[in-house]
């Protein structure tokens, strides 16, 4: 199944639904991540640069933070790093639950060998081949790179005088129709009344022009309006 | 029920139990949205309520709008309350003073491999070099070499670094270089334990290569008087951080009786612990080789003393530190 989304069951017996992040939106994370680094690393070298031997200290130093801790630090608190951020990814473990420091450091310490032979070779190739997107690290640390949900606003259905359909309706197919009607206010007049000339035998009577209006009027029905 | 009149019913509830995650995400702020929030100590059971309601919604087929909202509320709710954030300083103090040695002598097996990757080639070079110096060109190239010799120069008043260098610039140098080749030490252990092995070995042997070839100059002193300080933390770290490399290629290679998946997963958590005390040691020899090793203020004898005590505390602290009763 070509089914990016991956389900988790949790203590409550219920099941959450994460979405996964792939290869592209990650190497682009990186990239943003690799180009702040370089600035961070920039303003430090420059401002040091005044202190000679002991600021070539203070480089190398930031230079090994940088590189090892920086992806780890920003995992294990904020559960993603800004460049992830920008592309609305988070890294949690396989459970749902966000990271801690152990996930965090096994998952960027592993990068050294994700990065093999150049450019994330192995950790892409590897990304590839499991329905997870893992790379070597995210086996290693049990870590998911998903896509952070954002605040969703449930789509006003809208309101329309209710009408009971003239026959009993599946519930696929009463979803279906109360899918259509949550859209139809994004769609015009014109495609809106296209989609709706097919359930043909729901539309039956209503009049040229207003199938749209009358599926509305049933997923009022369905939805409970009075 | 229909779906109007179950968000009639319910949606107070979801988005109360959002406003106290909009609360608890920002710590100090006041809450954004207007509205009473719940009080913690209400969390649970209303967190359990929006998983009912999630199952509910899903089986009755609402509206996919409906219940990726639950899904969200409900998920972020699994994070606030699944993902508390431990972590406490005495649990650092109490790995450094029990867990790390107890740990290596619980992976002796693999710590006893890895040193013998490592310590292998390097005694068969300390004792091979010293009769013939020349081998050394079988391992580091003449520019490194010319490097090795201006720093162990016996004239020089400071060991181990050019006259030009900064003892703190020589400390995040140690860092840098040192820590990065036990973290790849450590991570190539992932390619079936190939990796782990080829940086014990090169390693090994490059170390034991420079060592037989000063000990057989004029250079033995200010050579040795510079290692003996730092070499006890040093090349424990590298056995380490090969070790936890180990761990993790050996579980690929002979899982037992779980998916190999699994195995990694369930190694990693040791190699990882590993590695944090491995880190640990590297920064202390760095500490060491920036600041004691270059000294020659003292003569050499007490520097291999120092070295000595080093190695018997290193030793100790991985055979006995953390055996008493259990903590």
């Amino acid at each position: 199944m070509l089914d990016t989304s991956r389900r988790i069951a949790t203590p409550e017996g219920i099941e959450l639904t994460l979405r996964l992040a792939g290869p592209v939106p990650r190497a682009l994370a990186w990239a943003i991540d690799l180009l702040l680094r370089a600035v961070v690393l920039a303003i430090i070298a420059l401002s040091a640069a005044a202190l000679r031997q002991f600021g070539a200290g203070i480089i190398l130093l930031s230079a090994f933070l940088i590189e090892w801790l920086y992806p780890a630090w920003f995992e294990a608190t904020w559960g993603s790093t800004p460049g992830k951020r920008a592309f609305g990814l988070i890294v949690l473990n396989d459970d749902g639950t966000p990271l801690r420091w152990s996930a965090a450091l096994t998952r960027n310490l592993l990068r050294a060998v994700d990065f093999l032979p150049a450019m994330y070779f192995t950790g892409f190739v590897t990304m590839v081949m499991n329905r997870d997107f893992k790379r070597l690290g995210d086996f290693a640390a049990n870590t998911l790179v998903v896509y952070r949900e954002e605040k969703l606003e449930i789509r006003a259905i809208p309101e329309a005088e209710p009408q009971a359909p003239g026959f009993a309706l599946s519930i696929a197919e009463q979803r279906a129709i109360i899918d259509f009607a949550a859209r139809s206010t994004g769609l015009t007049p014109e495609r809106a009344e296209e989609l709706a000339q097919i359930p043909r035998s729901l539309i039956d009577g209503a009049p040229r022009g207003a199938a749209a209006a009358r599926l509305v009027g049933i997923a009022n029905h369905l939805l409970g309006r009075q | 029920m229909r779906q109007i009149v179950f968000e009639q019913l319910h949606k107070a509830q979801w988005e109360a139990f959002e406003r106290w995650l909009d609360r608890g995400d920002r710590k100090s702020k006041p809450p954004a949205a207007p509205g009473v929030a719940l009080p913690d100590q209400d969390i649970p059971r209303a967190y359990r309520h929006i998983c009912q309601l999630l199952a509910l919604a899903r089986d009755r087929q609402y509206s996919p709008d409906l219940i990726d909202r639950l899904n969200r509320v409900a998920l972020r709710g699994h994070h606030m309350l699944y993902g508390a954030r431990g972590g406490h300083p005495a649990r650092v103090l109490f790995f450094f003073a029990a867990g790390f040695p107890r740990l290596v002598r619980a992976e002796w097996r693999l710590v006893a491999a890895a040193a013998a990757l490592f310590a292998g080639p390097l005694l068969l070079l300390l004792s091979v070099l010293p009769f013939h110096p020349d081998f050394i060109h079988y391992f580091i190239d003449p520019a490194g070499l010319a490097r090795f010799q201006e720093v162990y120069d016996p004239a020089n008043p400071r060991l181990g670094m050019r006259q030009s260098d900064d003892n703190v610039m020589m400390f995040a140098f140690y860092i840098w270089n040192n820590v990065k080749i036990g973290f790849q030490t450590f991570a190539t252990g992932v390619l079936l334990g190939i990796g782990s092995i080829f940086y014990l070995l090169y390693n090994g042997s490059q170390i034991g290569a420079v060592a037989g070839h000063f000990s057989g100059t004029g250079f033995s002193e200010p050579f040795w008087s510079f290692v003996a300080g730092h070499s006890a933390m040093e090349l424990s770290a590298i056995v380490l951080s090969g070790a936890a490399g180990l761990k993790l290629g050996s579980a690929l290679i002979a899982p037992g009786a779980r998916s190999r998946k699994a195995a990694l997963v369930q190694a990693a958590r040791p190699a990882v612990r590993l590695m944090y005390g491995a880190a640990a040691m590297f920064l202390a020899a760095a500490f060491i080789e920036g600041f004691w090793s270059p000294l020659t203020a003292f003569p050499a004898s007490v520097k291999y003393a120092v070295g000595c005590v080093m190695w018997a505390f290193v030793l100790g602290y991985f055979l006995f530190s953390g055996r008493g009763r259990a903590a």
